[in-house]
């Protein structure tokens, strides 16, 4: 059922959610921005709805991409005042990215980064497996790769480059 | 409440990390290696990231927008060290100037985390887990280059000579800062120097690098520039660059 575009207060905000859980990861576009918990929270006040997300690194280029996304996704839904707000405390980290975007990462040839649990250094020398042969006689390349969010690691199994989505 | 000292503060934070993240955009093209191509792409993005953070802070504080404060100061109204300035020189000299500061910022942040202004704290928590990537990549690279051939040596020396000076300013106090001091907003700038050098002599003596003996910064007031600075804004003003590297002000 199509609701009237102004009354934002009858949407259920679990829809929304639901809604921007089909909003990629505009750089990953395997998984969405809810599952990378880059979206942080979703708020009705009066006739807007008011989402909070969270830059992954601050440079990310891809801040802009994503605000726009969302926005045309809920206006899509019928929903016309939409504000996205941009939060930085608590920082992501990426021990909030969840199980099921862990392994469709690793579909889309990207390693998913360690818990760490708030420490990161403590896990820059663990192997890394690669994400085609599983195998962790690997080693890293580049720590800095393609997008600020990756590094570049070689398999010596299979032979192949892959990428790894940093911890952060 | 220290908010105008606040403000200057937040714009020498702001200022260092953009010109030198401008800088460090230089070497797309030239690096040595493709894989150091990217890595100091990386670091030039991370950079002027952290700088837009600040900026905005700078903007909540003094109405000011960021897209102003970049593109719209004459040189003597910007508010970075010469350190950052200077032109990038040859990779060695890029790439020591990049782990003195890198180091700075990691002994900085680390305090930050814990300061009384809440906002100050949110971006300090948001930029320190890059920079512990940043210094991870640098301190390696200098050690790589201090120890490799007798050239990459030479030139690591040469570089650290002419930088060491410069990098001093970076712990120079402003007129009020003993205002965010006493409200434990910032940490103070001495305290934190001893700990930067004895970091950075430990680290670049296990490279082979001789320190300089030099206690008094190459300049005191951030108000004061050297030509670079002009042409480095000069060429700015053709946003072409920052553009290619996605930032958006
Ligand atoms: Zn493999």
């Amino acid at each position: 059922m199509v609701k009237e575009a102004n009354d934002v207060m009858t949407f259920d905000v679990s829809l929304i959610w639901d809604a921007l859980d089909e909003v990629m990861d505009p750089e990953i576009p395997v998984v969405s921005m809810v599952e990378m918990g880059i979206v942080r929270d979703v708020k009705i006040e009066n006739d807007a709805v008011i989402v909070s997300m969270t830059p992954t690194f601050a440079g990310c280029p891809a801040l802009d991409v994503m605000r726009n996304a969302i926005v045309e996704k809920l206006h899509a839904i019928g929903i016309e005042n939409v504000q996205v707000k941009t939060v930085l405390s608590p920082p992501w980290t990426s021990d909030w990215i969840s199980e099921a975007a862990r392994a469709k990462l690793k579909t889309f040839g990207l390693a998913p980064p360690p818990m760490h649990g708030g420490n990161i250094a403590l896990y820059f020398d663990e192997p890394v497996a690669c994400p085609y042969c599983n195998s962790t006689n690997t080693r890293v390349t580049n720590t800095f790769g393609p997008t600020l969010c990756r590094a570049i690691y070689f398999c010596r199994n299979c032979h192949q480059p892959f990428e790894q989505f940093k911890a952060l | 409440m220290p908010n105008d000292s606040l403000a200057q503060k937040i714009l020498t934070l702001a200022d260092d990390s953009f010109i030198l993240g401008h800088r460090n955009s230089e070497w797309a093209g030239h690096a040595p290696i493709l894989e150091e191509d990217i890595a100091f792409a990386n670091l030039a993005l991370d950079e002027l990231g952290h700088a837009h953070l600040w900026y905005e802070l700078y903007q909540e504080l003094t109405g000011v927008e960021p897209d102003r404060v970049v593109f719209f100061r004459d040189a003597n109204e910007w508010r970075n060290t010469q350190f950052v300035e200077l032109p990038k020189g040859d990779w060695a000299f890029s790439m020591t100037r990049q782990y003195l500061f890198d180091l700075y910022e990691n002994v900085l942040l680390e305090k930050l985390v814990n300061s009384t202004n809440e906002r100050v704290r949110g971006i300090a928590t948001k930029i320190r887990a890059e920079e512990i990537y940043h210094l991870r990549h640098t301190s390696n690279w200098v050690k790589r280059l201090g120890l490799g051939t007798d050239e990459s040596h030479a030139r690591m020396q040469n570089a650290l000579n002419e930088l060491w000076a410069s990098a001093l300013q970076l712990f120079v106090p402003l007129e009020n800062e003993t205002e965010l001091i006493d409200a434990n907003i910032f940490p103070d700038l001495k305290t934190l120097r001893d700990e930067w050098q004895d970091k950075t002599v430990s680290h670049l003596s296990a490279s082979g690098l001789i320190v300089p003996r030099v206690l008094e910064p190459r300049a005191i007031s951030r108000a004061q520039h050297t030509e670079h600075l002009a042409e480095l804004l000069n060429d700015m003003s053709s946003v072409a660059r920052l553009e290619k590297f996605g930032v958006e002000w």
